[in-house]
């Protein structure tokens, strides 16, 4: 039996080892719906994303993630990290790079099917990407390579995908294509908890949390998304009422010398 | 034509070091393209170097060397781990200052040895010549145990090299994946000291593997690559230290760097005059 909640988050405390980065974390997240993580740099948003897939264990409260603890449900979620366009490029073609989203389903040896290639390839198909299928990872740009990340995660085909800043890097009509796939991943049952500095993407999400090294507020987008409510995120202020949002985070660190950033 | 086969027909010793260079080629080729994907260089160069004090050991106690380096590999790839894990310092320099203590200890423990200098300098750059058909069998069997673990890990190693976070999220211990890693790396140092030495196996495993990363589109690829490198660079060493009389091994690991800095340079010229067609272009 599936649990219908794929996140629930008890008097949750996230952090490195013995220091506590958010505390007293509270929400539930039912399948098929979104979760917005907003925040600077260092507010704790990578961290709770990190909790969430098993990397890093809850220092305390209690967190179910899909039925079971993070670390036993990590091989039925899809995690995308944060990737650095000043890293080694491995050498690797793309479609080797999103065909890793199926090693989880068959561990060491199990043998790919057809099935997984069709998997493979619509998931390049939907990022826009098809073509790019036997290009070197490191004849792409930043925004293309971030396309093929984004397509590992969606090979993954999982019941819940955790994104931690997809859209960095990508250009407009990229971004569209992302939230399509998005779009479709909820359509299927899938969750989808993503950490953005997008609040235009906050606002198309089920649920908002608003991260300052601890809860700033969570609820719906359009309700917890206020004036005040950003001032305490980013220590800016934004007039909400322009329309289309043209809003520019201005990054203000929480912690400059967080684990995140070592 | 014969001068490139005849000295390899007429010299048994000659035709062991050729199959034991092919043998360190094929291990270092396989275990050398983790290194330069993971960017282990450094951990590599302090395995490589801290296994002198357990083959100085060994030497001393009349025992064989390769037994010597396995204990001290162990040893070291234990302390690595730990530094890495617990050290506040960057690992950098825990690191490097327990790899020179390491080769520090080792030659005090040579210098106990009647005949010294001789001992240091075979450690240290090996003696491919003088290589036994014993010691070309057990590197057969752990050239074969090295690319037997790197077929049936293929997976968790590409998701390691790729990300060690997305091999733990797709079920593949990163811990445990990167210290079979490591113990890969020190069985290709173990086996490749007696034709290189200590000081050499370094350039062995990053050498080829160098160049190969800059040509391959693929990580098998780049071992295979990488393995030819090797062998193209054991049998030209070999053969011009037979023919001018040089130290086969710093010969041997010359003609491999030199072969990375080649691939370097035209690389850099293709990419240039690729840049520059496209400027036109514009």
């Amino acid at each position: 039996m599936t649990d219908p909640l794929t996140i629930s988050a008890k008097a949750l405390a996230i952090g490195y080892k013995d220091e506590t980065v958010v505390g007293d974390i509270n929400f539930e997240l039912a399948s098929g719906q979104s979760l917005a993580l907003i925040g600077t740099n260092g507010s704790g948003k990578s961290t709770l994303l990190k909790t969430l897939v098993g990397l890093l264990p809850i220092i305390k409260g209690e967190l179910k993630v899909l039925g079971d603890t993070p670390a036993q449900s990590a091989h039925r979620l899809a995690y995308l990290s944060q990737f650095h366009a000043s890293s080694f490029i491995l050498p690797l073609c793309a479609v080797d790079v999103v065909r890793m989203g199926r090693y989880a389903e068959h561990g060491l040896m199990g043998k790919l099917t057809g099935a997984d290639e069709d998997l493979i390839h619509d998931s390049m198909e939907r990022m826009g990407i098809a073509r790019l299928v036997n290009q070197p990872l490191r004849a792409l740009s930043g925004g293309q390579q971030q396309r093929v990340y984004i397509s590992q995660a969606l090979a993954r085909h999982a019941q819940m995908l955790v994104l931690d800043e997809p859209t960095s890097g990508l250009d407009a009509g990229a971004r569209e294509i992302y939230q399509q796939a998005v779009h479709d991943e909820l359509a299927r049952g899938a969750s989808v908890v993503v950490a953005t500095h997008d609040i235009q993407e906050a606002l198309g999400c089920s649920l908002t949390l608003l991260l300052a090294r601890k809860v700033i507020a969570i609820g719906r987008g359009a309700e917890v998304i206020t004036p005040q409510s950003l001032l305490e995120t980013f220590g800016i202020t934004i007039n909400l009422d322009q329309q289309p949002l043209g809003v520019t985070v201005v990054e203000r660190d929480h912690c400059c010398d967080h684990p995140d950033k070592r | 034509m014969n001068l490139f086969i005849e000295p390899f027909l007429t010299n048994s010793f000659l035709l062991r070091a050729l199959i034991a260079g092919v043998l360190v080629s094929v291990s270092c080729g396989v275990v050398g393209t983790f290194i330069v994907l993971r960017g282990l260089a450094f951990i590599g160069d302090a395995l490589a170097h801290g296994v002198l004090p357990g083959i100085a050991v060994a030497i001393l106690l009349g025992i064989p060397g390769i037994v010597g380096a396995a204990v001290s590999a162990v040893v070291m790839i234990g302390g690595i781990s730990l530094i890495t894990n617990k050290s506040t310092l960057s690992s950098d320099t825990a690191i490097g200052l327990l790899f020179v203590g390491m080769l520090a200890l080792g030659v005090v423990i040579v210098s106990r040895s009647t005949t010294f200098t001789g001992d240091l300098v075979r450690i240290l750059f090996g003696e491919i010549l003088g290589i036994d058909t014993q010691s070309v069998i057990l590197q057969a069997v752990a050239t074969l145990a090295i690319i037997a673990t790197a077929v049936i890990c293929a997976r968790p190693f590409l998701l390691l090299c790729f990300s060690p976070e997305q091999a733990q999220v797709s079920g593949f211990s990163s811990r445990f994946y990167h210290n079979l890693m490591l113990a890969l790396i020190a069985v290709a140092v173990i086996i490749s000291f007696q034709t290189v030495g200590t000081m050499l196996v370094f350039g062995m495993l990053l050498a080829p593997a160098g160049a190969a990363a800059l040509l391959a589109r693929r990580m098998h690829a780049m071992m295979i690559y990488a393995s030819i490198i090797g062998i193209v660079s054991v049998y030209s060493g070999l053969l011009v230290s037979y023919q001018f009389n040089i130290a086969a091994g710093s010969a041997i690991v010359l003609v491999a760097t030199l072969i990375f800095f080649i691939v370097l340079l035209v690389k850099n010229l293709q990419s240039a005059s690729l840049q520059k067609g496209a400027l036109h272009n514009d």
